[in-house]
């Protein structure tokens, strides 16, 4: 697919290619009993996205349901603490649901009852794409079952009533180290066994051809969006688009309408957690190398004979050891931009937001905030800077009072 | 070397072949060899030595233990080299099955390498499709081992050719859609793949073995499958013998009593 540009500019590589392909990265390291399925899935959704009964359907539930087209809100008072740059923030927070995650879910859900599917799967961290999913499937009458890792079923235990409050089964994920990625080999294991009737809803740009090219299209909204808003707002495009990435899905949808800018910066903020050079992070490009995870090829965090290391990161949302292979092939290219964010320096940014702007912002948003800082105080108050707000921070409100010590006595943990 | 060997002495002897699967390093490095030298003993023509790997996608919780306890317990790629050798040495093809990325990440040529010279004759790749195994199919050609891959009951005819005409040493039907375990049942779309990837094979002139994997748990099984498949796969069973053992020992014989159940089911099943 090439990407088009509204300015008649291309970048030329098609990227994926017809195997999912972005230059080395991406592909398909899947189970053969899968194959079959990812070849349907890839069909549908070439065909869906070019029906326009499909695209009507779901721009009618982006608008009427998930509360799109988001806002773009300028940040006064952050913008003057970061350099006096001017800050936009692409409020993703305001969809239904409190995240970006509603793009994808709606489209995957549409196109799940589009081929017969009666029922979703999905996995997720912090829990904002389990809540997506479970909204989706009530909404469109599917079963839904939700794979978490039981670490993070504990860490955002709101969100595991809420998505049993919307019907679905939330199955804590006990293997590994009961994280992010384990599960998502649950979610696997339960397609394999289920592809009869179930679409597995995969969350992030990340996993087997289509899912990252899938999930992408999208999300592209974020960026489109945004682009117009910013260009009507400032008459110019933004020096800089920030975003955080974990498995990559709101920077991508925030990048791809950039991608054919070159004028703008293009910067994804990874987990650094307690630091890339102590090793207990989940920076994926900066402190990663390059193999297979997941389906796909892309950047890890591995041990010197290919066992993934755990990822550590405050944010359960980021805390993944592999990311999207679309974001490893704009890193290889320079296209994109890729900086360690820690903990503390996302916790800075997330409070430094909330007492500015009255915003509360997600954990993994606080990371591409932090981001803003950093790039603001470099390029100086003539600077733009278009920030992706992903998720609002409800969900994260025990992690933020207790890592500020504002719980009551005998409440923190 | 090619374990085509194996499966040909067994149609020889008019029976399917067993083919028992352990991943290295469990209970122990030593552990592994001790109860993989019994099921030689007791009557399995192939092994399988599984890679232990953080992220067994295709496992059902019964590898998936086995395998972290290996990793837990520090398992090491030289170990699993170690392990084959000395499976080896008994004189059984003895194949590793592993996910993609550890070989990847070692280098699939220096693997390659690295595997022959420790007597292993191939790797069984459950994540690695043809279409991505371009520098697998160049080393397993430079180093002579076998590449078995795995067909599914979703497997289409064209993919069935595709599959089957870069496999070596015998191609892998997986008869169930789900993970690895131990089922009380066959599913009754397995005979029917088994048929289909065998009309296939035959339609390209290619003579090659058809095992059948995922789920035979005893003798009875065993000779069911044994009746339309060229190779009966077991690994589960094995494995759970060995996890609800008090000790190495009696998990060995545990596993070799039931390395014996299923040879002679093997033997019964084309009465």
């Amino acid at each position: 697919m090439t990407i088009h540009s509204e300015r008649g500019s291309a970048v030329p590589a098609p990227v994926p290619d017809a195997a999912g392909r972005f230059g080395v990265y991406g592909g398909r390291f899947a189970p053969e009993a899968l194959m079959a399925a990812l070849d349907e899935l890839t069909a549908e959704f070439e065909a869906a996205r070019r029906d326009p009964v499909f695209t009507a359907e779901l721009t009618e539930l982006l608008t009427t349901y998930a509360g799109r087209p988001s806002l773009i809100t300028e940040a006064r008072r952050f913008g003057a603490e970061a350099g006096g740059a001017r800050v936009l923030l692409k409020r993703e927070d305001l969809n239904h649901t409190g995240s970006h995650k509603i793009n994808n879910v709606l489209g995957q859900a549409l196109l799940a009852r589009r081929t017969g599917k009666t029922r979703l799967i999905a996995e997720t961290g912090a829990g904002q794409h389990g809540v997506a999913t479970a909204t989706a499937a009530a909404l469109l009458g599917l079963e839904c079952t939700v794979f978490m890792g039981e670490v993070d079923t504990e860490r955002q235990a709101l969100n595991v009533a809420r998505m049993r409050m919307l019907g679905a089964e939330v199955v804590p994920v006990k293997a590994g180290s009961r994280t992010l990625k384990d599960a998502v080999n649950e979610a696997f294991r339960d397609w394999v066994a289920t592809v009869e009737n179930t679409h597995y809803c995969v969350g992030s740009t990340m996993g087997p051809h289509p899912f990252p090219l899938m999930v992408r299209e999208f999300h592209r909204v974020i960026g489109v969006e945004a682009r117009a808003q910013v260009m009507e707002l400032t008459g110019k495009l933004p020096d800089a688009v920030l975003a955080c990435v974990g498995g990559g899905s709101n920077a991508i949808g925030a990048f791809h309408a950039f991608i054919p800018d070159t004028s703008v910066r293009l910067i994804g903020f990874e987990a650094a957690g307690d630091g890339v050079e102590t090793g207990r992070h989940a920076a994926t490009v900066t402190g990663g190398s390059v193999g297979v995870i997941h389906g796909m090829r892309t950047y890890l965090l591995q041990d010197e004979e290919g066992q993934t290391i755990e990822s550590h990161s405050i944010s359960a949302g980021l805390d993944y050891p592999g990311v999207g292979p679309e974001h490893s092939w704009l890193h290889d290219t320079g296209r994109a931009e890729y900086r360690p964010v820690t903990d503390a320096q996302a916790m800075e940014a997330f409070a430094l937001l909330c007492r500015t702007e009255g915003i509360i912002p997600a954990i993994e948003s606080a990371h591409a905030l932090a981001g803003a800082l950093q790039v603001g105080r470099e390029l100086g108050p003539d600077a733009t800077l278009l920030v992706c707000l992903s998720g609002r921070g409800d969900k994260d409100m025990h992690t933020a009072a207790a890592y500020f010590g504002l719980m009551p006595e005998g409440d923190a943990k | 070397m090619s374990v085509k060997a194996a499966y040909d002495r067994a149609r020889a002897e008019n029976r399917a072949a067993l083919v028992g699967y352990l991943p290295a390093g469990f209970p122990s490095v030593d552990g592994a060899i001790e109860a993989a030298t019994a099921m030689v003993e007791a009557g399995c023509d192939v092994i399988e030595i599984g890679l232990p790997y953080t992220d067994p996608m295709m496992d059902g919780p019964t590898i998936q233990d086995a395998v972290h306890r290996a990793l837990v317990g520090g398992v090491h790629l030289a170990d699993v080299f170690r392990t084959v050798e000395a499976v080896a040495a008994t004189g059984a093809e003895t194949l590793v099955m592993t996910y993609w990325n550890p070989v990847d990440h070692y280098g699939v040529d220096t693997f390659a390498r690295d595997l022959a010279s420790a007597g292993g004759t191939g790797l069984i790749t459950p994540d690695l499709t043809p279409e991505e195994a371009g520098p697998w199919l160049e080393a397993s050609d430079a180093h002579g081992l076998d590449r078995v891959f795995l067909v599914a009951l979703s497997s289409t005819d064209e993919r069935l050719d595709k599959i089957t005409s870069v496999s070596r040493g015998f191609v892998y039907a997986a008869s169930l859609m789900g993970v690895t375990g131990a089922r009380t049942a066959i599913d009754t779309g397995a005979p029917r793949l088994v048929e289909r990837t065998r009309a296939v094979l035959d339609k390209n002139g290619r003579d090659l073995p058809v095992g059948l994997g995922l789920g035979v748990s005893d003798g009875a099984q065993a000779a069911e499958v044994a009746g339309f498949a060229d190779g009966v796969i077991v690994g589960s069973a094995f494995i759970r013998r060995l996890l609800d053992a008090p000790d190495t020992a009696s998990g060995v014989a545990a596993v070799r009593a039931l390395a014996a159940d299923l040879a002679a089911g093997v033997r019964a099943g084309r009465g």
